[in-house]
């Protein structure tokens, strides 16, 4: 990461940390806004947040490592969670998922190779009466069909 | 946001979805005193929608009673239960409700925080959310001297989890809460003693919270007159699967599984999962089970199966999501879910014996009582009761786990 990079993002976790606090509590909401916009939590953003929280980096990245919307590593700009619980698989997420992995060229855990969508599953998202669902970034869609997954996918920049 | 949209049709129900003035429960619970609230709330019979259905009279006793300079209400929003999507229902088009239902409890035990956990999954809904509070506050129904009550402040924030199923258990929701890893804790203490950065807090389900405007304004009895006698009021009962009319359905306490089957256009019904993956999973020859606290016990979930689906694919695809879902602090329920998919792998392979199959059986019932936290203890239930009730069809058409063996 370039200094200037690096000093951009200091100056972003300190503006958080202004914003939520440096009390424990803090820390989750912290994470959660960094995820939000970069997409991932690198390992100096992780120090950073250790710095000025006063915690150890090993405890940072514990939390990191066990929620599932929170990233250590590179993610594409827009991540896409397509959910594979029974209701939604019932109602033709199988489908859903090959027409989306034919139009990208990559399978589902990977990275378009412009960086532009990283394709994940997730658990049930609690649209299970309208399946398959997928959510891409913090947007909810469903009654997706193949060719509308892929419509949408292909709209996003 | 697609979702509201297509959400707008007009809801009837006999408690939860009836007439509601926004801001009654609370000028009701204020033109009273505190005892009073908790008297109703006994009258009432409420017990707990989150899926453990304690009596949520009691619970707001015990935070009351305790004697702290802070307490919290907390709005349990994690609604990650396969098949459960009846708080969403509710956050979208009830949040008046669920907001009011945590105003009153912060009267009623000494509270001046509410915090909402919402899943992270739910995170569309926040402008949505924070625009129903901000409109409260110019209301004075949060914040300073609440509708002129003299020293009554209180205020409701929002907070999200993480992609994280666990969280959505009390104690490992706190410990998200907190900043930490939602990894639950060993109970008592219970959270109405030790809960939030170690105060007295009261954590609710959703719904539960959404009961509460309803009974104080109607009073306890009129509640109890709907469900049955050990599970009072109605329910929110969130139906998916193979039928004509998946949705929300506000029925009392008490329905046949055969007439929500019924209701919402079921047919060639094979199977009903009750309660979700953590829940059981019932034949037809039980379809005459009523949903009630005393027999198909359930927060809400209801999954419909019909003759075409392999059950040992739902099963299988139940095992996945423990396995990936259990935090992993304890042996039992890290290492007997993968034990329990491995099995199911086995039986979808055919290469299996039935000695193995009954040892997985017993190691489920060792999971049940000895895992820390609800998950572990639940997980076993649709192991247990699919490889039971679906026997003929996963063992016995052809002995390697389905039709054909090409599980659908
Ligand atoms: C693994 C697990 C997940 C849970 N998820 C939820 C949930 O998403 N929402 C909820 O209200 N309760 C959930 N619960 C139950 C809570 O621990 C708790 O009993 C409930 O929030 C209490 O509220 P109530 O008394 O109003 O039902 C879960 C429990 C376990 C063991
Ligand atoms: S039962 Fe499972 S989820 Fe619960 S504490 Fe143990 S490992 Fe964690």
């Amino acid at each position: 990461m370039l200094v200037y990079e690096q000093n951009a993002l200091s100056e972003e976790i300190e503006n958080l940390v202004k914003k939520y606090g440096n009390d424990r509590p803090a820390l989750l909401e912290i994470l959660q806004d960094i995820q939000r916009k970069h997409k991932y939590i690198s390992d100096f953003a992780q120090q950073e947040v250790a710095r000025l929280m006063n915690i150890h980096p090993v405890e940072v990245n514990s939390v990191i490592s066990f929620y599932s919307f929170l990233h250590s590593h590179p993610q594409g700009r827009n991540i896409v969670r397509l959910c594979r619980t029974i209701m939604c698989e019932h109602a033709g997420k199988e489908k859903v998922e090959q027409a989306i992995e034919r139009e990208l060229g990559i399978s589902f855990g990977q990275t378009t190779k412009d960086n532009r969508i990283t394709l994940e599953y997730t658990n049930c998202l609690g649209m299970c009466d309208m399946g398959p669902a997928m959510i891409v970034n913090d947007r909810v869609y469903t009654h997706l069909d193949p060719e509308r997954a892929v419509n949408i996918l292909n709209e996003i920049k | 946001m697609e979702l509201v949209i297509e959400e707008k049709i007009k809801r009837t129900g006999p408690v939860i979805f009836s007439e509601y003035q926004a801001g009654e429960g609370i000028r009701k619970a204020l033109s009273i005193n505190r005892q009073d609230v908790l008297f109703e709330l006994k009258a009432s019979g409420l017990k707990g929608r989150g899926g453990a259905g304690f009596p949520t009279a009691t619970k707001w006793m015990l935070s009351a009673a305790a004697v702290a300079d802070k307490k919290f209400i907390v709005c349990n929003a994690d609604e990650g239960e396969p098949g459960t999507f009846k708080d969403r229902v509710l956050l979208l088009e009830y949040p008046k409700l669920i907001f009011d239902g945590m105003v009153v409890g912060g009267y009623t035990i000494g509270a001046k925080t509410g915090i909402v956990y919402l899943r992270g999954e739910y995170e569309f809904m926040l402008e949505h959310l924070e625009s129903c509070l901000e409109k409260m506050r110019n209301e004075n129904l949060l914040g300073k001297n609440i509708l002129g009550k003299e020293g009554f402040d209180f205020d409701i924030k929002i907070r999200f989890g993480s992609g994280a199923y666990v969280c959505g258990e009390e104690t490992a929701l706190i410990e998200s809460l907190e900043g930490h890893r939602g990894e639950p804790r060993n109970r008592p203490p219970y959270p109405v003693n030790t809960g939030y950065l170690g105060y007295p807090t009261v954590v609710n389900n959703v719904e539960t919270l959404a009961a509460i405007p309803h009974i104080i304004t109607k009073g306890g009895e009129w509640f109890k007159q709907h469900g049955t006698d050990k599970s009072t009021g109605s329910k929110l009962f969130s139906v998916s699967g193979d039928c004509e009319k998946p949705g929300v359905y506000e029925l009392p306490w008490g329905t046949k599984i055969s007439e929500l089957l019924e209701l919402v256009g079921a047919a060639n019904t094979k199977a009903v999962q009750v309660g979700g993956a953590s829940g059981i999973c019932l034949p037809q020859s039980q379809f005459d089970r009523v949903l009630a606290y005393e027999d198909a016990a359930t927060g809400g979930s209801i999954m419909i199966f019909n003759e075409k689906r392999s059950m040992l694919k739902v099963l299988k695809n139940f095992m996945e999501f423990f396995v990936e879902e259990s935090c992993g602090q304890c042996t039992p329920c890290r290492v007997g879910n993968i034990k329990l998919l491995e099995g199911v792998e086995r039986i979808e392979k055919g290469n299996y014996t039935f000695a193995y199959i009954n040892t997985l059986k017993e190691l489920g019932k060792t999971m049940q009582v000895a895992s820390k936290c609800g998950l572990g203890q639940s997980s076993p239930n649709s192991f247990i009761s699919i490889l039971e009730n679906f026997k003929e069809e996963i063992f016995h058409t052809n002995g390697n786990g389905g039709y054909d063996g090409k599980a659908k």
